[in-house]
């Protein structure tokens, strides 16, 4: 059984709901036979890719939905070997190459000149080119966009990149100036109030505007998380009606016993009890950073107003202290504690 | 079977089968070309806005006789471009092949390369062009090696060209381009007679930016230029890139396709026009719209207001997908040109957008910094 995400994901480019006009140019482009590269960013979960699956679609026909994954080994400089899996089609190609981390550039030279080098075999074939979607792009390190650089130029006639981000930082400039930039926004909660009815019905779920607007607001405009919500309510509830409870995912609700946990008693022993939870979360491959934010998110309705910002601050700074550090228990704690401490001064201020 | 012998007929078909399987692909590339590519200058006065640095390569052109140079300036002002006209002015279609070597850096640096690759072409001794092509172009006694991208080459690379340019120097000369002059060894530099590539105006650019449009029949909308060379920065590439992606997005070519004849029955063939907005979605820029609104959440209130007011812009901004990197240019830009804000308060808040920058671009999480920078900002502006 499939989840609702795939099962009634959208197949081509008529059966988008939102971002209308967005869907129209990305048919003219296909339809012209000029087609660009394509560098599609936005936050996860506004229909990036079911976008880019449906394009190619319009561009090779039903073709390219008939995909087999193809496991490759490269060999890096240094003779390490790489396992690599990739999925494709006779037409094009999809890679991760962040899987990989810092060996990346290998994949993206070796396979990427492999395939632009051998043109379209299908004579019938309605393009001839090759497409390589890239998920992950902003994941890429520095030489691996560099050598894309001379890829993208050089072979341009056998071969167009569609690169995935989230967003457009983390790409050099001479990546963004050579290709089309797609910007997919977020659906509204309206929009996704409209999906999530539309597959309520296909399912022949009772209807429930209530829970739908509710299930969209929690979502935060994300319409994955927003459609695996409703699945989840309408498999734990036998009757779903408007005031149905919505489960929140075992993670966010330990956090938010972490957050009451922090805010009811500031003391180096809360610190350490906190800790075995924090850890408890990290073996749980939950990422620090969404640790971080939805732990930030989750203190600031319960603090005073005049200590939100300095909050915020903190959260920051200890952010980017994960991201360049090693250990990420150490920055969490450190964020724990700081917290703690500026509220205790706060509470200290104002009781003189 | 009687057409299998006839050999007249056989030969016609497959005249026109070749003729027409060689203009289609012409045509394609043509059309798939980059306009950056198709409209590089052919030669040296196309070249615009870099009036000094042409005149004196002018004069050397009529001496025949060309220092090593050293090209700098920022990105998209017509280094590379100025470099290969004035080679092909020198040498012609024929022995540009032969007499060229166009390295660029960015994938094939270190030592070896300038080791083997470099002092191999400087070595090889000259092959002489016929007397007739001799009088078409000056076709000098001399090669030229041209190291685009030259500030990304080792330190080891750089200091291993030093004898080469000097050994070869009777058959070879050397045209470094690069962005940062400081990049490059002094002993280099002081080899080289330098040009500096200021960064192009905005009449140049204009001009230049519409001859293409018009070349190319992409209509554009009053205002679109300007805006086009609003979000290049002077970089006359991006310029053009963004205007060929744009005309593409609305569909304002493909009016060339059908018939060169029809050219001026075609003005009033579709309303696609190529305008501000879609110029701007393609840079990927903040309409002022909503720049101005997380300006305003910014403004002094009671402290909770703020908050919400700037956490709930922010989350909107961050769903709709903006570039954190873009908010940051934008919303600096605004905040530095304000001049309701005191000059101290500007001081602290570059200070903030410093520290800001450095985290986005170690890849912290977009929405917090953001976040951050808001609140920074709005505690700044409230005086404390």
């Amino acid at each position: 059984m499939a989840l609702l995400v795939d099962k009634h994901r959208p197949r081509s480019l008529d059966q988008l709901t939102y971002h209308k006009d967005l869907s129209e140019r990305l048919r003219s482009l296909a339809q012209s036979g000029d087609f660009p590269h394509l560098l599609v960013y936005g936050p996860s979960g506004a229909g990036k890719k079911t976008r880019i699956v449906a394009t190619l679609k319009e561009l090779y026909g039903p073709g390219v939905e008939k995909i087999k994954i193809d496991s490759r080994v490269f060999q890096t400089t240094s003779n390490r070997k790489l396992e690599f899996n990739i999925v494709a089609s006779v037409y094009h190609l999809e890679i991760t190459p962040s899987d990989v981390g810092n060996y990346d550039r290998v994949v993206v030279q070796d396979l990427l000149k492999e395939v632009a080098q051998t043109q379209q075999v299908d004579q019938s074939a309605k393009q001839k080119f090759k497409i390589v979607v890239i998920n992950e792009a902003d994941h890429l390190t520095r030489d691996a966009q560099a050598a894309l650089r001379r890829t993208m130029e050089k072979y341009s006639p056998n071969l167009r990149l569609i690169l995935l981000a989230n967003s457009t930082a983390n790409i050099i400039a001479p990546i963004r100036s050579r290709t089309l930039l797609v910007r997919v926004p977020a659906p509204t909660e309206a929009e996704i109030c409209t999906v999530l009815a539309k597959s309520g019905k296909k399912e022949g779920f009772p209807v429930a505007r209530e829970l739908e607007m509710r299930i969209a607001r929690e979502s935060g405009r994300n319409l994955r998380r927003a459609l695996l919500m409703y699945e989840a309510v309408h498999a734990q509830n036998e009757k779903v009606t408007n005031t149905t409870p919505i489960p929140p995912p075992d993670w966010e609700a330990l956090l938010s016993v972490i957050a009451a946990e922090i805010c009811a008693e500031h003391s180096p022993a809360r610190i350490l009890q906190v800790r075995a939870k924090l850890y408890d979360l990290l073996t749980h491959c939950i990422p620090p950073t969404t640790i971080l934010k939805v732990l930030t998110f989750k203190l600031i309705p319960m603090v005073d107003d005049k200590l939100k910002a300095e909050i915020i601050r903190w959260s920051a700074f200890y952010e980017h202290r994960v991201r360049m550090g090693t250990k990420v228990i150490f920055h969490l704690e450190a964020f724990v504690a700081k917290f703690m401490r500026v509220v205790e001064e706060f509470e200290m201020d104002e009781g003189f | 079977m009687a057409g299998f012998f006839d050999l007249k007929a056989r030969k016609d078909a497959a005249a026109t089968n070749g003729s027409s399987s060689k203009a289609a692909p012409v045509k394609e590339t043509n059309r798939l070309q980059p306009w950056v590519e198709k409209y590089r200058p052919k030669n040296l006065s196309d070249v615009t806005a870099q009036d000094h640095t042409i005149t004196v390569l002018q004069r050397t052109l009529q001496s025949s006789n060309l220092p090593h140079m050293l090209f700098y300036g920022p990105p998209g002002t017509g280094k590379t471009s100025t470099i290969l006209a004035l080679a092909k002015e020198l040498y012609g279609p024929e022995l540009i092949k032969t007499r060229v070597l166009e390295l660029n850096a960015s994938d094939e640096r270190g030592i070896s390369i300038v080791r083997e690759k470099v002092k191999d072409f400087a070595r090889m001794q000259l092959s002489q062009p016929t007397a007739a092509y001799r009088k078409l172009y000056p076709c000098p006694p001399y090669k030229i090696i041209i190291l685009d991208e030259a500030d990304s080459m080792t330190q080891d690379a750089q200091s291993a060209l030093r004898r080469t340019m000097e050994t070869y120097s009777k058959i070879t000369r050397f045209c470094l381009i690069c962005n940062y002059v400081t990049r490059i060894i002094d002993p280099l530099a002081s080899r080289c007679s330098k040009f500096r590539f200021k960064s192009l105006d905005q009449g140049n650019a204009v001009k230049r930016v519409e001859e293409i449009a018009q070349k190319e029949g992409v209509k554009m909308e009053d205002g679109a230029v300007d805006t086009l060379i609003r979000c290049s920065e002077g970089d006359l590439r991006k310029a053009i890139t963004f205007l060929q992606s744009a005309a593409r997005l609305v569909g304002a070519v493909g009016i060339q396709d059908k018939d060169e004849d029809s050219m001026d029955i075609d003005d009033d063939s579709n309303g696609k026009i190529v305008t501000v907005k879609s110029i701007e979605d393609i840079a990927g820029v903040i309409p002022e719209e909503t720049i101005e609104k997380l300006f305003k959440a910014m403004q002094p209130k009671s402290k909770g207001l703020v908050y919400e007011a700037v956490s709930n812009t922010v989350t909107d901004m961050v769903a709709d997908g903006w570039s954190a990197t873009q908010v940051v240019t934008q919303l600096y830009q605004s905040v530095l040109y304000n001049d309701l804000i005191p000059d101290v308060q500007k001081n602290k808040i570059t200070l903030v957008f410093s520290e800001v920058d450095k985290r986005l671009v170690d890849g912290s999480d977009e929405h917090l910094t953001i976040l951050d920078l808001s609140l920074r900002i709005s505690n700044i502006l409230a005086g404390a």
